[in-house]
């Protein structure tokens, strides 16, 4: 690699690229410690309203799809998979393996959010769509009555908000990968500068991370035994 | 003192990714097992072990700078003190009774 690219690598603020990848990822970090509290009060607050009115949080999670949800969870599990090899891929100066891992991120990405979208149909389908449509009926009814149809509501606003939230950050997420693949596919990135591959990397595994505990929480609480 | 950031093995991210994957099928699973109260705790549990597998690797903490390091234990520090105060505050609000003109002219919204 010439000198005259480094010198495009590295800006002039930075001793060498080192210096500069630390700090470019000391920088994403704070962000998503920004994140962590930005989705932390909805998970307190999920989890003041949860202790409050368990039943009904029980029983909207046992009407939730728990197939799908798992399904889900193994995408995008993949999807960090693929973004982790993409790292390694930039790292190595794989170029094609590289474009081709970040499409598949948001094949993945996109296979998520298309699972999710059913899910959203299937809840306006029952009528458990709060303030919009929420009249339950037969099984689901059956269900959601016992620990009472406005906590039920309650539990599905959480859903939708803690969900459309984490839906809405794959968005982001995904438009970011897209202009990394075009910017791959242009050969901007090298062994010395792959730093914008890692930093929109570690943004996508922490989105992950935000699923990990969504679906636990909103799937899983209530059994289904 | 700047670092290299050195290059994970594949093995290890398809190690670390078939980890992961056997915890999603294990915390499902055990939703479908009765538990009592350990459901949850087995289901966040599970949750927490994933999240530390993809902090390590996929997110390269096991290779980080300590400043780094201190800056995901103070979100989780901050995190933990949200949770703390707002849990002190809804578990210790029935220890005083409401004085009787709000508790005469309101409903109870909370136990």
């Amino acid at each position: 690699m010439s000198e005259a690219h480094r010198g495009q690598v590295v800006a002039h603020q930075f001793e060498d690229g080192g210096q500069q990848h630390d700090a470019d990822t000391l920088g994403i970090w704070v962000f998503l410690g920004t994140e962590i509290m930005f989705f932390g009060g909805l998970f307190t607050a999920y989890a003041v309203y949860r202790s409050l009115y368990y039943p009904a949080f029980a029983a909207g999670s046992r009407v939730l799809d728990i197939k799908l949800g798992a399904i889900n969870t193994a995408v995008l599990l993949s999807s960090s998979f693929t973004m982790a090899l993409s790292v390694r891929a930039a790292q190595t100066a794989k170029r094609t393996a590289l474009a081709g891992l970040l499409i598949a991120t948001m094949v993945l990405g996109a296979a998520f959010l298309g699972i999710k979208g059913f899910e959203y149909y299937q809840k306006f389908v029952e009528h458990v769509v709060p303030s919009l449509d929420f009249a339950p009926q037969g099984e689901v009814l059956a269900r959601l009555a016992p620990g009472g149809l406005g906590h039920a509501q309650l539990y599905f606003c959480f859903y939708f908000f803690m969900t459309g939230l984490h839906a809405l950050h794959m968005i982001v997420g995904m438009g970011l990968l897209f202009v990394l693949m075009l910017r791959a596919r242009r050969g901007e990135f090298s062994a010395e500068y792959y730093a914008p591959v890692e930093v929109t990397g570690l943004y996508w595994h922490f989105v992950d991370i935000i699923w990990i505990f969504l679906f636990p929480l909103l799937y899983l609480i209530g059994g289904r035994y | 003192m700047t670092t290299r950031q050195p290059i994970v093995p594949f093995r290890t991210y398809l190690l670390v990714f078939l980890a992961l994957l056997a915890l999603v099928l294990l915390t499902t699973g055990a939703a479908f097992v009765d538990l009592g109260r350990m459901n949850t705790v087995v289901a966040l549990g599970i949750a927490l072990v994933k999240m530390v597998l993809v902090m390590f690797f996929f997110m390269h903490l096991a290779h980080s700078t300590n400043l780094v390091r201190l800056s995901v234990v103070a979100a989780f520090f901050w995190f933990a003190l949200l949770i703390t105060f707002v849990f002190a505050d809804y578990g210790s609000r029935h220890w005083i009774p409401d004085p009787a003109p709000w508790s005469s002219s309101a409903p109870a919204t909370h136990p």
